[in-house]
């Protein structure tokens, strides 16, 4: 079995960390990572409990290819409940730490309670202590991450961490690891920070074995390998231009979230696109992208190492910044870029270091700072309560400046790490929030791509595209191509891609791997791996389980199917450009569909009979 | 060609292998003065706590090594050198012709001028023989004093401390491994030890070792107090084997004085190992460093000179060691105690035994200590050796030594950036 | 003809499947602590560079051990540890000076590579030949070499 059977409990209230066996019979119906998590935290918690009180338990999850040779096998979650949303939180973040937990002989470690003062966890295989933190609190992930290495003496740990973004209540905190991979989404960098927890430090050198029937894993994870490397996108796309692939491809099909979605395509898209990050730029002959990066295990390594111009307004006398870091990602390029309206490609690589250094969501923030910039242009935000900032659509200083009061919870920047939607709630706009769940949209405009309205109306964590990326199917023709500007058919792939997804995420596997594999590629990888009945048949209704069990603790913590739905603004107001021209989101033409096929009530409700059919 | 080499260790039997390498038609004799075959001391403490039987010590595991390999083994003792007449005499009144001699005859044990100290029951560690004797007496429960925290010392504690014996060690300077390491790391060293729970007395000297009562030796220490004791196990240090030379004409320091080409003044005559006074890297003097590594350079490089055919001069050798105290790892290598007018580097977490110093004189690195450090270890000879100017990586090694692998590759390995690497069709 | 590892350090991703490679090879488990070949990251330059052992000719460690625990293996040219005959007293991994022999607290042995015996796992599971197994002569090998020569003592 690829579960090392062991879970790390933490008790911050009492500062005891204990060795628990991992329950097995919840590991072969829910996997692991989100699956088996969520799972343990809808035991453990009331789904009504105030997501920042010491009651509300956060879970560090890998999965049982997490630390395996399976690539991508790196991944990680953090499961809790949503202080943005108040809804399941779910993030998931690659890089190193995830696959050094499984070293260390961990599947996952839950954290329950609030340390009477700031701690950070240290773990080196058997052996976790909670330490004092008082040295690195109100200091960066970065600061954080260098102190712990030389602390320890170890250039070696792995570390998450929070910055100063979540120590100040910023509602959309992320857990950063590995300096620039963010456990980004839904605030869980709050509830940890909320938890008086700076840190988790990790060194693994038990490694993974125990692998079910290591010849035919190994064979099962080459072949995927080959198909990964043979695929258009994992094989070219991806390693050449990162998920940067798609700025120029979604801004032509008219589904670019431009000005807090205003408009559906923007006029600077190619200068901040993946293209642009290799031209060579004027000032000294070197492009921004220094280099791509492999995650723990991935052969595909869409990541991006980037460089800021060093003689750019943002840091010329910042030499902290003149050297390579995590670069930009194509929904932080859309958010720090189009739905702002800002096309400088140094900015928006400067505002993406801070979302690193200070573990705030670019998302999150960017479209907030875009709902800010419509009230400011509506004259309902002043320029005495932004500290003077002109809060234009399309200023780059708009951006930075905002960025760096954000990372430090100062000035306007508190109220912008409230997110999109209580600030607009604030300034007497709602309907201005582009957000589903309290939770901000990604970069697809569902007027241009119509699955991804009802994507983003039923994610179970609030508006998010990696619940069921039908931009796969709608743009890119993966795994076969559906008309984008066509409701018919999506309610179903919808519900398909969801289950899916909830499987591949809770293997320990990155969801990208999806734009060559399908389940019949990633079924023989677990079942080499793990005990237990792995068909496809069985992943995709593990996938459904798992996404049935998260809608169950969403209805018990008070959401209902009226939080199904988007923005008035994409529902009613259409797309002014592009292929989409004239059209809304028709929501409405999926929404019943999906019940339907879920085997939910009209009202969204999970019914007795499918509960009963998934042993809920 | 006839090859002598006095000393069947380390520096002798390398020596004899790489004559023969070197020369095929020549007579190769090895003349050891104890009845095993050539064995290593440095494994003997681990035939103590019986990780390896006796014949893992041996330096040559397969059977007929020597016989194959046409080099004869003679065992004998030295008692004199004719250099004028390239012969040695044996105690056995027995005389041997050479045409090349290689003097390799190691070091003993310094017996300390402390009254008592021939009683029975004081034996040091140097010899498959002491081991045996040691093995035999360090019985669980019983008192075993260890007189020195050096290296050796150190090495052998964790055999005795497994014993099962109630041990003490004493020290007459402020720290454990004084030669070798600093004081905040030797005294980490000793830490380590009293938390395992073995007595350690520093800065303490024996005044003299007596008959006892109830155990055979009573062991009077300067403060005052004694020790009783059942075994005393001796490892004060160690002196080159340079007696047999009196009157030889060969010059002498704290060893066999020899040049650059391992020769000594007398010609054909070449010395290498514990008993030869070489060229030391970091200091550019010349010293006995009495280390393993340096045995093996040495007797590579006699060969070398001494087969004729290839002229090989020894750059220096780095003064180094590494050592396992009950599991505390700990390395020092060059001028690990500083230069004047250098720089230090240091990380010091006494909590988790860990330790790290590193000397600089200006963007070199001349020396280093560390405990703790398992992984990559050896960079920090390269970087010695090597002299690389570390350029930045000097400034972000003040700030945190323990990059020091990275300071190594930054500054050997190539700078890459895979931008264009990416777009090239190869790909 | 030798063959022997050539890294190139610009094609690389930094994704360890090296690493696990070879310590499943070698250890049967998926464990980079234990792997004889290492990535470092060089964050802010935006750089990985795999690292092993180049076999190199001088062979410090071989000639350091005290108990011949590390041999040469003739037909690929690489010196391997022998776990039975090491006594762990980690001469070696000071002697060499690439920092390429390592302690391993489990066994009580040192750990360094050996090329698999010849057919080396990390090559093969590299996925962007950062790590071929190439003729010895290689062009890009000598390169590598230089670079190693920079650290040679004598």
């Amino acid at each position: 079995m690829a579960w090392t059977g062991s879970v790390l409990r933490v008790n911050l209230t009492e500062g005891r960390c204990e060795r628990k066996p991992l329950n097995m019979l919840w590991a072969r119906r829910y996997l692991g990572q989100r699956g088996l998590a969520t799972k343990y935290l809808c035991e453990e918690i009331d789904p009504t409990v105030d997501p920042l009180s010491p009651e509300n338990k956060m879970i560090m999850a890998t999965g049982p290819l997490t630390g395996t040779m399976a690539s991508t096998g790196g991944r990680y979650s953090v499961i809790t409940k949503s202080p943005l949303t108040g809804a399941i939180a779910c993030s998931n973040s690659g890089g190193f730490i995830g696959a050094e937990i499984k070293n260390a002989g961990w599947d996952m470690i839950i954290f329950e309670g609030r340390a009477p003062t700031p701690v950070y966890l240290y773990l080196e295989n058997e052996q976790a202590e909670l330490l004092p933190a008082d040295a690195i609190w109100g200091r960066s992930v970065w600061e954080t991450d260098e102190w712990l290495h030389r602390q320890h003496q170890n250039p070696l740990l792995r570390i998450a961490a929070v910055g100063r973004a979540a120590e100040q209540g910023c509602l959309y905190a992320g857990i950063i690891n590995d300096l620039h991979r963010a456990a980004g989404r839904s605030g869980v960098g709050t509830v940890m920070a909320s938890k008086n927890l700076k840190a988790v430090a990790v060194r693994g050198t038990l490694g993974v074995g125990n692998i079910k029937d290591p010849a035919a894993f190994i064979k099962a994870t080459e072949a995927g390998k080959k198909v990964l490397a043979d695929g258009a996108v994992t094989g070219q796309g991806l390693p050449e231009y990162g998920t940067q692939v798609l700025m120029n491809v979604i801004n032509e099909v008219g589904a670019m979230p431009t000005r807090n979605m205003r408009e559906v395509q923007f006029e600077g898209a190619g200068k901040i696109s993946g293209e642009a990050m290799h031209e060579p730029r004027p000032s000294d002959g070197k492009p921004n992208l220094v280099t791509n990066a492999a995650c723990f295990g991935c052969t595909i390594a869409c990541g991006r190492i980037s460089t800021i111009d060093r003689g750019h307004f943002t840091i010329e006398h910042k030499p902290e910044y003149w050297g390579a870091s995590g670069g930009l990602e194509f929904e932080a390029a859309w958010a720090l870029g189009s739905d702002i309206g800002v096309d400088d490609l140094d900015a928006l690589t400067y505002a993406n270091f801070l979302c690193n250094e200070d573990g705030f969501d670019p998302i999150s923030f960017g479209s907030t700072l875009a709902a800010a910039m419509e009230l400011y242009e509506l004259g309902l935000i002043g320029k005495d309560e932004t500290g003077g900032i002109e809060l234009r659509f399309g200023s780059a200083e708009a951006l930075t400046t905002t960025a760096e009061l954000t990372a430090r919870g100062e000035g306007f920047g508190k109220m912008l790490g409230l997110g999109s939607k209580r600030l607009c709630e604030h300034y007497g706009r709602p309907d201005l929030s582009m957000t589903v769940k309290g939770q901000e949209f990604p970069a697809y405009d569902p007027r241009g791509i119509q699955g991804m309205g009802l994507t983003y109306a039923t994610s179970n964590r609030g508006a998010c595209h990696l619940r069921s990326y039908t931009v796969s199917s709608e743009v890119l023709g993966i795994p076969e191509k559906t008309d984008p500007l066509v409701t018919e058919g999506k309610a179903a792939m919808v519900k398909a891609f969801q289950d899916a997804t909830a499987a591949v995420d809770s293997a320990g596997l990155c969801v990208f791997t999806t734009f060559a594999w399908t389940l019949a590629d990633i079924a023989p990888q677990i079942a080499a791996a793990c005990e237990g009945d792995w068909s496809v048949e069985n992943l995709v209704e593990t996938g459904e389980r798992i996404w049935n069990l998260e809608r169950q603790f969403n209805m018990a913590a008070g959401l209902t199917g009226k939080d199904d739905t988007l923005p008035k603004r994409l529902l009613k107001e259409a797309a002014k450009t592009g292929p989409a021209k004239g059209r809304v989101n028709d929501l409405e033409k999926m929404l019943p569909e999906y019940y339907q096929l879920r085997g939910w009530t009209t009202d969204g409700i999970p019914s007795k009979e499918t509960l009963d059919r998934l042993g809920l | 060609m006839n090859h002598l080499i006095i000393g069947a260790g380390p520096a002798g039997v390398i020596a004899a292998e790489t004559l023969r390498r070197l020369d095929p038609e020549a007579s190769i004799t090895l003349i050891g003065d104890e009845p095993e075959p050539p064995y290593s001391r440095m494994a003997l403490p681990y035939y103590l706590v019986r990780k390896i039987p006796e014949h893992g010590t041996y330096l040559r595991k397969t059977a007929n090594h020597f016989d194959r390999s046409r080099i004869q083994l003679k065992l004998g003792r030295v008692a004199a050198l004719q250099p004028e007449q390239h012969t040695i005499s044996l105690d056995s009144g027995e005389r041997l012709d050479y045409d090349r001699l290689l003097i390799a005859t190691g070091s003993h044990p310094f017996s300390p001028p402390i009254p008592g100290m021939d009683l029975p029951g004081i034996v040091p560690c140097w010899t498959l023989a002491n081991a045996r004797d040691i093995a035999g007496r360090a019985q669980p429960g019983a008192k075993v004093v260890l007189m020195g925290a050096g290296f050796i010392g150190c090495i052998i504690l964790e055999a005795l401390a497994r014993s099962g014996a109630d041990l003490t060690v004493v020290e007459m300077e402020d720290r454990m491994v004084p030669r070798m390491m600093n004081e905040k790391a030797g005294n980490l060293i000793k830490q380590w030890c009293l938390n395992r729970g073995v007595a350690v007395h520093t800065s303490t000297r024996i005044e003299a070792i007596e008959q006892g009562g109830r155990h055979p030796l009573r062991v009077l220490l300067d403060s005052g107090s004694t020790l009783e004791a059942d075994l005393i196990v001796s490892a004060t240090g160690v002196r080159s084997n340079i007696g047999f030379f009196d009157g030889s004409g060969i010059d002498i320091d704290q060893g066999i004085l020899i040049d650059r080409n391992m020769q000594t003044n007398c010609t054909d005559v070449y010395a290498a190992g514990d008993v030869a006074q070489g060229l030391d890297f970091s200091t550019g003097n010349y010293s006995v460093q009495a280390i393993q590594p340096t045995a093996a350079e040495h007797g590579q490089i006699a060969a070398r000179n001494m087969a004729g055919h290839t002229k090989a001069l020894h750059r220096g050798s780095i003064n180094m060691n590494v050592l396992d105290t009950l599991g505390l790892i700990s390395s020092s290598f060059g001028l690990w105690m500083g230069v004047d007018g250098g720089e230090a580097a240091e990380q010091y977490n006494p909590e988790r035994f860990q330790y790290l110093n590193l000397q600089f004189e200006e963007d070199r690195l001349m020396g280093a200590t560390s405990l703790g450090l398992t992984q990559h270890v050896g960079v920090l000879r390269g970087l010695i050796q090597s002299k690389i100017g570390l350029g930045k990586w000097k400034s972000k090694l003040m700030q945190d030594p323990n990059r020091v692998m990275e300071a190594y590759l930054a500054n050997t390995q190539a700078i890459g950036f895979n931008a264009e690497v990416l777009k090239s069709p190869s790909r | 003809m030798l063959k022997a590892l050539q890294i190139e350090p610009e094609k690389c991703t930094g994704c360890l499947q090296c690493e696990m490679a070879c310590s499943y090879e070698n250890e049967g488990v998926f464990n980079p602590a234990k792997s004889r070949i290492k990535v470092f990251t060089f964050h802010d330059e935006g750089r990985f560079s795999p690292y092993t052992c180049t076999q190199c000719a001088e062979a410090w460690c071989l000639h350091a051990c005290p108990v011949e625990a590390i041999v040469l293996n003739d037909l690929t040219g690489s010196k391997e540890v022998i776990s039975d005959v090491c006594v762990g007293c980690k001469v070696c991994t000071i002697a060499c000076p690439f920092g390429t022999v390592n302690y391993n607290h489990d066994t009580g042995t040192v750990i360094k590579c050996d090329l698999c015996g010849g057919d080396p796992a990390c090559a093969k599971a590299c996925p962007t030949d950062a790590i071929t197994y190439v003729d010895a002569d290689h062009t890009g090998l000598q390169r590598m070499r230089a670079h190693a020569a920079l650290a040679l003592p004598q």
